[in-house]
C-alpha cells in the first residue's frame, strides 16, 4: 500500500495536543492469561452460583459431623439402650423412647433428616455419603489426570512410531466396555482381596478399589488423547525449537513449556471428569456393588430408599437432591471454566 | 476405504476375543469354584459336577472349550436355576432391545428437534427453557429419575400400570432411559446447529433467496447431525448399562435386570455369558457407528 504524500498538507504534521496524546493511553491494564480467565469466570453468574454451592456443600460436610453428635454407623440408643422404635422417623421427629428422655430433662439433638430403616440418623449418613462420593470422584479424576497426562505427553512429544503404537493401544483400550469391566472386577475382587480391618481401604471396601483400578486402567484414554492433540500442535512452535537447540532435555521441555500451555484444557477436562466419576460410583452403589456397608454412599442410600418409597419418600429425596446439586454445580463450573479459559472459543 | 473397513472389523474381533479372555480368566480367579459355595455336597457329587462342567481340566484348556462352545452358541447353564443361558438370553433380550432402541430413537429425534429449536430461537424463551431442562437432566442420574417417575406416576397417581408379565407398558422406562441422552443430544445439536448456521454457505443461500424452511432442512440440519452421529457409540454403551437399573426399578424382565440379579446371586456362568454378550454387542454397535460416521462425513480421511 503506497502512501500518496501529495494528499497530506503541512498541517497534518503538527505535534499532537495533550488530548490527542491521552487518547493513545492504554485503556485496560495488562493481565496474565490466568488472571484474565479468572475474571471472566467470576463474571459468569452460573459459574459463581456453582462455586458458591460447592463451597457451601464442602463447608457443611466438613463441619456438620462436629456439630451433630451421631455417627453414621451408630444405631440410635437412649441411655445406653438400643432404641428400636427409632426406625424410619420423619425429619425433626423423635421416637417414643427419645420423647420420654426429653420429658425427663435430657437433651437430644434433632434428627434433621429423620432416621433410616436401621435406626441410624439419616442426616449424618447423607453427610458421610456426600464425603465419600466427592472423595471418590476427586481421587478417580486425579488418577485419570496423572496417567493420561503422562501417557499423552510421552506419546505426543516423541511422535513417530512410538506415538503410533501407543495410540493403537489406546484404541483397543477405548473399545473395552468400562462399566462391565468394573462390575466383573468387583465381583472377583470381593472374594479375592482382603484388607487390614479398620484401614480406610477396608472401610471403603473392595468394590471401590476395583473402581479405582478400572479408572486407572481404562478411563485415562480420553485425557491422553486430548493432551496428545494439544502437544502435537504446540510442538511446532519456535520456542520449543529454541529450547531444544540449547540442549534442554525432553522432560524439561514438556514440564516447563508444553504442559503449562495445556493447563486450561487439563483443568476443564478434569472438572468434567469428577461428576462422571461420581455418576459411575453412585450407579455401582445402586446396583449393589458399591461402597461396603455400613459406609453410606449416595447411590446406596437411594437404593435402600426404594423399599419404603411410598411411606417415606423423603429418604429418596435427600440423597437425590444432593447428587443432583453436586453434579449440576460441577457441570456448570466446568462449562464456565471452558467459556473463560478455552482459547479456541470464538467470543 | 475397503482396507479401512477390514482393519476395523479385525480390530473389533480382536477386542471381543480380549474381552472373552479377560472375563473368563477373571471369573476363574475366584477361589473355591462355583460348587463349593452353598450346601455341603458330597465329594463324589462335587467331582461329578466338576467333570460335567470341565472344571477339572487345566484353565487354558477350559478356556478353549468355552470358546468353542461359544462359537456354537452354547453359553452354558445358569448356576442358580440350571436353565440354559441361551434360552434365558433369548427370552429376555428382545424386551431389553425394544426398550433400548425405543429410548435411542426417542432421544435422537426429540434431542435434535429441541436442540435445533433452541438454536433457531436463540436467547428467546424456548431457548432458555430448553437449555434449563437439558442442563438439569444431564445432572439427574437415571436411576433417581426412574424411581421418582415410578413413585409419582405408578404408585401415587396410578396413571400408568406397573409392569407385569401380561401388561408391557414401555412408556415410563423409555422416558427414564432416554432422559440423559436426550438432554445431551439437545445440547450437542444446539451447538452444532449454531455452528452450521454461522457458516458462509448459509449466508449465501439466504442471500440467494432460499426460503428459511429449505435452508434449515436441506442445508443446515444435515451438517449439524454429524457430531450427533459421533455420539451414537457412547450412547449405546450408556443405554446398555442404563437399562440394567431401569429394568430393575420398573421390574421389567429384560436382560439387564437378569444381569443385576446374577451379580447379586453370584451366578458366575450367567455373569460371564451376559458380560460377553453385552460387550460383543457394544463392540459391534461401535464398529457400525464408526463406519457410518466415516461414510456420512465426507471430510474424514481414512486412516
Amino acid at each position: 500500500m503506497q502512501l500518496d504524500l501529495s494528499k497530506f498538507s503541512p498541517e497534518s504534521f503538527v505535534p499532537a495536543t495533550e488530548e490527542e496524546k491521552r487518547q493513545q493511553d492504554v485503556m485496560s491494564e495488562s493481565t496474565t492469561f490466568f488472571k484474565d480467565g479468572m475474571r471472566k469466570l467470576f463474571k459468569n453468574p452460573l459459574a459463581v452460583l456453582s462455586i458458591t454451592l460447592l463451597a457451601i456443600i464442602l463447608i457443611t460436610i466438613i463441619f456438620a459431623p462436629m456439630v451433630v453428635p451421631y455417627r453414621y454407623e451408630e444405631i440410635l440408643s437412649v441411655n445406653g439402650k438400643r432404641d428400636k422404635g427409632a426406625k424410619n422417623l420423619a425429619p425433626f421427629t423423635y421416637s417414643e423412647m427419645e420423647q420420654k428422655y426429653i420429658e425427663n430433662g435430657g437433651e437430644r439433638f434433632p434428627h434433621i433428616f429423620g432416621t433410616d430403616e436401621m435406626c441410624r440418623d439419616y442426616f449424618v449418613r447423607v453427610i458421610y455419603a456426600t464425603r465419600i462420593s466427592l472423595f471418590i470422584g476427586f481421587f478417580a479424576s486425579i488418577i485419570v489426570l496423572i496417567i493420561g497426562m503422562l501417557y499423552g505427553s510421552i506419546s505426543g512429544y516423541l511422535g513417530g512410531r512410538v506415538d503410533l503404537i501407543m495410540m493403537r493401544i489406546v484404541d483397543i483400550i477405548y473399545s473395552l466396555p468400562d462399566m462391565l469391566m468394573i462390575i466383573l472386577l468387583s465381583v472377583v475382587f470381593q472374594e479375592v482381596l482382603h484388607f487390614a480391618s479398620g484401614s480406610l481401604l477396608d472401610k471403603l471396601g473392595t468394590n471401590m478399589v476395583s473402581l479405582f483400578i478400572v479408572f486407572g486402567l481404562l478411563y485415562w484414554v480420553g485425557m491422553a488423547r486430548l493432551i496428545r492433540g494439544q502437544i502435537l500442535s504446540i510442538k511446532e512452535n519456535e520456542y520449543i525449537l529454541a529450547a531444544r537447540s540449547i540442549g534442554a532435555k525432553p522432560s524439561r521441555i514438556i514440564r516447563q513449556h508444553i504442559l503449562p500451555n495445556c493447563l486450561s484444557v487439563i483443568i476443564i477436562s478434569t472438572a468434567l471428569q469428577i461428576p462422571s466419576a461420581i455418576f459411575t460410583e453412585s450407579f455401582l452403589s445402586f446396583v449393589g456393588i458399591g461402597v461396603k456397608a455400613p459406609m453410606p454412599s449416595l447411590g446406596s442410600l437411594a437404593n435402600s430408599a426404594r423399599e419404603g418409597l411410598q411411606s417415606y419418600p423423603y429418604k429418596l429425596i435427600f440423597p437425590a437432591v444432593v447428587i443432583c446439586l453436586i453434579v449440576l454445580s460441577l457441570n456448570l463450573l466446568g462449562d464456565g471454566l471452558r467459556d473463560a479459559f478455552d482459547p479456541k472459543l470464538k467470543r | 476405504m475397503g482396507k479401512y473397513i477390514i482393519k476395523r472389523v479385525l480390530l473389533a474381533v480382536l477386542t471381543v476375543f480380549v474381552i472373552c479372555a479377560i472375563t473368563f480368566f477373571l471369573m476363574h480367579a475366584v477361589p473355591g469354584g462355583p460348587f463349593n459355595r452353598e450346601k455341603a455336597l458330597s465329594d463324589a457329587t462335587i467331582a461329578a459336577l466338576n467333570a460335567r462342567y470341565n472344571l477339572d481340566k487345566p484353565t487354558g484348556e477350559q478356556f478353549l472349550l468355552y470358546m468353542k462352545a461359544l462359537l456354537h452358541g452354547d453359553f452354558g447353564v445358569s448356576l442358580k436355576n440350571g436353565r440354559e443361558i441361551k434360552a434365558v438370553i433369548g427370552e429376555s433380550f428382545p424386551i431389553s432391545a425394544k426398550l433400548g432402541l425405543s429410548a435411542m430413537v426417542v432421544a435422537l429425534l426429540l434431542g435434535t428437534v429441541f436442540g435445533s429449536t433452541a438454536a433457531l430461537m436463540r436467547n428467546k424463551l424456548p431457548d432458555r427453557l430448553i437449555v434449563f431442562f437439558s442442563t438439569l437432566f444431564t445432572a439427574v442420574p437415571s436411576f433417581i429419575l426412574a424411581t421418582l417417575l415410578l413413585l409419582v406416576f405408578c404408585i401415587k397417581l396410578q396413571w400408568v400400570p406397573v409392569w407385569s408379565a401380561t401388561s408391557h407398558n414401555y412408556f415410563l422406562p423409555v422416558l427414564a432411559l432416554s432422559a440423559y441422552p436426550m438432554a445431551y443430544i439437545t445440547r450437542l445439536s444446539k451447538t452444532s446447529m449454531l455452528d452450521a448456521l454461522s457458516q458462509d454457505y448459509i449466508r449465501t443461500a439466504r442471500a440467494k433467496g432460499v426460503s428459511r424452511f429449505k435452508m434449515i432442512f436441506k442445508h443446515a440440519l444435515r451438517n449439524s447431525l454429524i457430531p450427533v452421529i459421533t455420539y451414537a457409540g457412547p450412547q449405546i454403551a450408556y443405554i446398555i448399562t442404563g437399562s440394567m437399573v431401569i429394568e430393575t426399578i420398573f421390574t421389567v424382565g429384560g436382560l439387564g435386570s437378569k444381569f443385576v440379579s446374577a451379580i447379586t446371586n453370584r451366578d458366575y456362568t450367567m455373569i460371564m455369558a451376559t458380560t460377553i454378550f453385552l460387550a460383543a454387542l457394544m463392540v459391534i454397535a461401535n464398529l457400525i457407528c464408526d463406519l457410518l460416521y466415516k461414510l456420512v462425513d465426507p471430510r474424514i480421511k481414512y486412516d
